[in-house]
């Protein structure tokens, strides 16, 4: 943790928009709220608040599993509107929001599936069971890794990024309906077991809407500098481009007025 | 629309005809898969005071793994021409419907996975010998489930068409999508065989509706998949 | 059963993970940007 903050701190304290950082005015005062929304997180998750009388202390990890997982559908849910936008309009910029809320979406997928297990252990007496939403969710994980595989793959950067909008849309759409036949499946079993007995009081609560401030404004930051990282690259991308374009037409190979290759 | 998806269905067909991949490589892989899930089940596996070997009693969800992994293959090769000359989008410059387009293909690819079915289906029956009870309720779960293997299939095989890393990719992308169909199935072909048939219903209604899903999807989202530029 | 350990381990993953993919982009955005001229270094353009 400690590492962390430093490494943010020294980030912010060298930020500005056209210096070497990847900070703003704007973006340091979130990270700033990022950092202290996540030490009363874990104030209030790990001391301020109590065991639970069901769960004992593995209650704790629900404040940052719960928070994870809505934070993952958030980001999917960017992915999946900035893939309509981008098939609409074209603009890079929605493809560059997409791929990077896909990104952080799936890192906190997989802080969901982790918290998940260990809170199973103590509760459950295994670490993995075929519930469905710890089912749905593997199979959303997986699906999403596949996403930001297409992301990478080896194609022109227009025609990549056309096939990961489409993909960002179908690919919502199949969490709902795997997320419903999972439930339907498992529902001719049991019932799902999460949170049945689970009585919150005042602390609990708020230790757990504090966990999900937490993670929405971390998310926001995340997603911003994510974002920005993305454009970077895309930039540089442009600019070796044109050094290219620059050098080829020295060679003479291209025709200097239209820059159509002859 | 329809015709342009007729004259593609054709031409895929004619050169599978001519390649004979599906006949010759895809099924005999399909029966393999089958050998191997008997082999690591053993045929003998029976859960105490059970009437049935745990063979015979998960053979529908071993028939529609080994269906899932034929199938996959199959989607494989699916635009391996087009994509190998960087033609996918000349379909497109000829003036053919990008929808039209993704309903041939589908067709084409859902005849070759229906025939595996066919044949899968014969040979998990004499290997694992589960006794029938409605034929009605298996033959519609296997069409509805061919449609949606073959609609989603194509969706995706057309994202990763032209890339080298299609063949490790392709199935990382698409399995997890068919998790319903490879459940809804599953269950409706136990239903089919061990009954009651009227627990097949509402699985069939699911699958129908992931078909209808994709179907839309795939016919609305081609064009933007097969541009090349 | 206490469950403290579990507690602990979930927490170190989610948080340690997050430092870490913190602290990776802005390494990386710090690399990118020397790369480019600075006029270029504005991100939304």
């Amino acid at each position: 943790m400690t590492d962390t903050k430093l490494e943010i701190g020294h980030e912010l304290s060298s930020g500005g928009l056209t210096t070497t950082g990847t900070g703003s005015k704007v973006t340091k005062v979130l990270g700033v709220a990022a950092l202290v929304a996540i030490g009363l997180q874990l104030l209030f998750g790990l001391y301020y608040s109590g065991p639970e009388v069901v769960q004992g202390e593995a209650v704790r990890l629900f404040y940052v599993h719960v928070p994870s997982v809505l934070t993952a559908y958030l980001g999917f849910g960017i992915t999946l509107v900035a893939s309509i936008i981008y098939l609409r309009k074209g603009s890079q910029f929605w493809d560059l929001v997409a791929g990077s809320a896909a990104e952080i979406a799936v890192l906190f997928c997989a802080f969901t599936l982790f918290t998940g297990a260990v809170w199973g252990k103590p509760t459950w007496g295994v670490y993995w069971q075929w519930d469905p939403r710890l089912t749905s969710t593997t199979v959303m994980f997986v699906m999403y890794l596949g996403y930001l595989a297409v992301r990478r793959l080896d194609l022109e950067p227009r025609v990549r990024s056309r096939r990961a909008a489409v993909l960002g849309i179908v690919s919502f759409l199949n969490v709902i309906i795997v997320h419903y036949s999972v439930d339907w499946w498992r529902g001719l079993h049991q019932q799902a077991t999460f949170g049945v007995d689970t009585k919150l009081d005042g602390l609990m609560l708020f230790s757990f809407f504090l966990g999900l401030v937490a993670f929405t404004v971390v998310f926001a930051w995340l997603l911003i500098h994510r974002f920005r990282v993305s454009w970077l690259e895309h930039q540089l991308r442009l600019a070796r481009l044109d050094e290219a374009l620059v050098e080829r037409r020295a060679e003479g190979t291209i025709d200097g007025t239209t820059g159509a290759i002859s | 629309m329809i015709r342009d998806a007729v004259l593609i269905a054709k031409k895929d067909l004619r050169i599978e005809f001519s390649t004979r991949v599906t006949l010759a490589q895809i099924l005999p892989f399909g029966i393999l898969n089958l050998l191997l899930y008997g082999f690591a089940l053993s045929p003998d596996l029976k859960v105490v005071g059970a009437e049935r070997s745990v063979l015979e009693q998960v053979a529908p969800g071993l028939f529609w793994l080994a269906v899932l992994f034929a199938a996959i293959m199959a989607l494989g090769r699916s635009f391996a021409i087009e994509a190998a000359d960087g033609k996918l989008d000349a379909l497109q410059m000829a003036g053919i419907d990008p929808a039209g387009v993704f309903l041939g293909k589908t067709a084409a690819v859902a005849l070759q996975i229906f025939l595996l079915e066919v044949v899968l289906g014969l040979a998990a029956w004499v290997m694992f010998g589960p006794p029938l009870g409605s034929a009605m309720l298996l033959v519609t779960t296997v069409l509805i489930t061919t449609a949606a293997i073959a609609a989603a299939g194509t969706l995706y095989a057309a994202v990763t068409a032209g890339s080298r890393v299609r063949d490790t990719l392709a199935p990382l992308l698409v399995l997890p999508v068919l998790t319903p169909v490879l459940l809804g199935a599953t269950l409706a072909t136990d239903a089919a065989f061990f009954g009651p048939t009227s627990d097949g219903t509402p699985w069939l209604l699911l699958i129908a509706v992931f078909t209808l899903l994709f179907v839309g999807v795939g016919m609305m989202a081609f064009g933007s998949l097969l541009e090349e530029s | 059963m206490n469950g403290w350990n579990f507690v602990i381990v979930g927490y170190s993953f989610v948080f340690v993970g997050l430092g870490v993919y913190t602290a990776y982009i802005i390494r990386r955005g710090r690399t990118l940007s020397k790369q480019l001229p600075p006029e270029r270094r504005r991100f939304l353009g």
